[in-house]
């Protein structure tokens, strides 16, 4: 795994890579460390955020690569989600491997038909019918007996994932688990790395900046457009099917728009256009959230303020803070004669270099 | 279904329509003529229907608590949009979508603290509470009657605000092209902000009249603010008149399906925006 990482950045920067290679290690050897009982709830609530951010990742790919602003996002994760807790067995554990299979198919047929229908739209039309479109899959769990309409539906018991050759692998044990999902984010942050390298990945950079010039130079953007929504909603589906088998439980609730907005806001959080910040974002916003409830009873209450904050202070995303920082650092002693305002501004030059550069060596 | 409560179910229709009206349009308004999503109109509805509750009970009476409502709705909108908003317009719409769904979290925790998260019932003011006979056996309550008459007379000030007076002229021109109205020595930035504060005053009547129908509950507002953004983009951005007809369309759409259709009632305006999508993408009416 972490050999296969080393071209993960996509930006080629040395430094990058192995800072992928240290966070993912560091993951790694996480449980090996936390092995006390009380600290299962740690390994539990780390899996949770990684799976926080394969979802993350999945919308970065629409957001930051592809220009499409999706605020439906859960649709496709609740699809998987539901797909798993209605393909699985009542009777004894099911096969993993083939209910990953239905979960990611049902997460790709939704995000197809979705998208055929909401790329006629742009801007801000799109934030509005990728919602309603959401909410229309939020009321079809919600409203119809289905899967248990409000209640949800429970996985009665955890899949097994049987490995050719080798003995049954379970994901019973939290920290085998754990590893599981690790495992699921790297083959994230490596697929989407090298879709991005790729001619594809180079032409949805290219549809973000200027459709109509993509179209001009030939390329059927729609086609484009709609491969990418369907493979976010894919890998959306991954981190549903991945929520699934954590909880065994699913209800409407992970189709509702918070879900999606929360999504949205991991992303914003983390810093749009980059890997990096989607699971940045995903980390601190999960971390944050579970800080906050531990204080107060209306924690949302200071989780609004947080991201009110955030937008206001950080609109280029965390990845954007050592840039931030390193300007603002700098500026004291390269002031001679310049006002405060005038260090302000380069502070504002360097956080708003962040999408040139990247942008462009992506395209 | 006989023709009297084939009736009864238009009068809903409509009534449910005017009101989603109100709403939409604050929306489309503000959307059309500044460029900004906000998510958090919904929460001005919810806000209403708060204000309703709080008001009625300490003024003793609805149609007392209604006007001073609408008072401190345009101050607070007024308000609002000086702290939160006015720096929002050169932000792209994704840090719009953001910051008006934190705004969003702390309506509805404040909501939380400060009322509770009972549901609550607004009584119909003593003036309005009885009901009209229709054939034999059917009545139907005047209270409706009055929040459509309401609504129609809403809609008809909007429509005489924006086609015939200057305030009209100058949020049509500054829907239009904002550094031109600007450069012709009209303030942009007061003018944004009044429409901001009939915006959100809009969703607050809606959601005050509403109140003694609806009955006030949490999560009122997201509830409203989705169905609004279906009316909006059938109606197409930033056209009141197209908010107007769609609102009706989903006002019938929605009455009717609950009656013949009560399982999957909650789909069928999706299905439609659907379909119109598919028909026309940018919406019924174009905006103006």
């Amino acid at each position: 795994m972490d050999t296969k990482l080393s071209p993960a950045p996509s930006h080629g920067n040395a430094r990058v890579a192995f800072a992928w290679l240290v966070a993912f290690a560091v993951l790694a050897s996480l449980p090996l460390l936390l092995t006390a009982d009380s600290n299962k709830f740690y390994i539990e609530l780390l899996s949770k955020v990684m799976i926080m951010a394969i979802f993350a990742l999945s919308l970065q790919l629409l957001i930051g690569y592809t220009g499409l602003v999706s605020l439906g996002h859960a649709a496709y994760f609740a699809a998987a989600a539901y797909a798993t807790a209605m393909l699985a067995p009542e009777s004894g554990p099911g096969n993993g491997w083939l209910l990953l299979a239905g979960a990611l198919a049902a997460a790709a047929a939704l995000a197809m038909l979705v998208g055929m229908l909401v790329l006629r739209t742009r801007g801000v039309y799109f934030i509005m019918v990728t919602l309603a479109f959401a909410q229309m899959v939020y009321f079809v769990f919600h409203d119809t007996k289905i899967a248990g309409g409000s209640d949800g539906t429970y996985i009665y018991f955890r899949p097994e994932f049987p490995v050719p050759g080798l003995r049954q692998m379970t994901v019973n044990d939290p920290s085998h688990f754990y590893w599981m999902v690790w495992g699921a984010m790297g083959v994230t942050v490596v697929v989407l790395t090298l879709l991005l390298r790729s001619r594809f990945g180079h032409a949805l950079v290219g549809i973000r900046h200027n459709e109509q010039r993509m179209r001009a130079a030939g390329y059927a953007t729609y086609r484009y457009q709609l491969g990418a929504f369907v493979a976010g909603g894919m890998l959306a589906g991954l981190a549903g099917f991945l929520y699934a088998v954590q909880f065994g439980f699913v209800n409407p609730e992970i189709a509702s728009w918070h879900q999606s907005g929360n999504a949205m806001l991991m992303v914003i959080l983390g810093g749009v256009g980059s890997l990096a910040g989607a699971v940045l974002g995903a980390f601190s916003f999960v971390l944050v959230a579970e800080w906050f409830s531990t204080m107060t009873k209306h924690w949302q209450l200071l989780m609004g303020g947080f991201i009110i904050v955030a937008v206001a202070l950080l609109p280029r995303g965390l990845v954007s803070l050592p840039s931030v920082l390193r300007v603002k650092m700098r500026a004291p002693g390269a002031r001679n004669g310049g006002t405060a305002g005038d260090d302000d501004d380069t502070a504002q030059e360097a956080g708003g270099e962040r999408r040139s550069p990247r942008n462009t060596e992506a395209a | 279904m006989d023709i009297v409560s084939f009736l009864i179910q238009c009068l809903n229709s409509v009534q449910y329509g005017l009101l989603l009206f109100l709403v939409a349009s604050g929306l489309t308004l503000i959307f059309g003529i500044m460029g900004v999503i906000n998510l958090a109109h919904g929460s001005f509805y919810m806000l209403g229907a708060y204000l309703a509750f709080a008001l009625a009970s300490l003024t003793g009476n609805l149609l007392i608590a209604v006007p001073l409502g609408i008072v401190l709705a345009v101050a607070f909108g007024y308000v609002l949009e000086w702290v939160f908003f006015s720096f929002l317009y050169e932000r792209d719409h994704l840090q719009q979508v953001l910051m008006t769904y934190g705004l969003i979290l702390v309506f509805e925790e404040l909501r939380s603290i400060l009322v509770g998260d009972d549901v609550h019932g607004v009584p119909v003011p003593a003036l309005l509470d009885g009901s009209l006979p229709i054939g034999n056996d059917m009545t139907y309550p005047i209270y409706r009657l009055c929040i459509s008459a309401v609504c129609l007379l809403v809609a008809a000030a909007m429509y005489y605000v924006i086609r015939r007076t200057r305030l009209g002229m100058m949020i049509r021109a500054g829907a239009t092209n904002r550094e031109m109205v600007q450069s012709l020595g009209i303030n942009v930035t007061v003018l944004y902000r009044v429409v901001f504060a009939l915006g959100v005053a809009l969703a607050v009547l809606a959601g005050m009249i509403a109140a003694p129908v609806s009955s006030v509950y949490p999560g009122m507002g997201a509830q409203v603010l989705i169905v609004c953004f279906v009316v909006v983009v059938i109606g197409g951005i930033g056209s009141v008149k197209g908010a107007l007809v769609a609102s009706l369309l989903l006002g019938f759409v929605d009455t009717f399906g609950k009656v013949f259709w009560q399982d999957a009632a909650g789909v069928l305006i999706y299905l439609l925006m659907a379909v119109i999508l598919l028909w026309k993408p940018q919406g019924l009416f174009k905006a103006g």
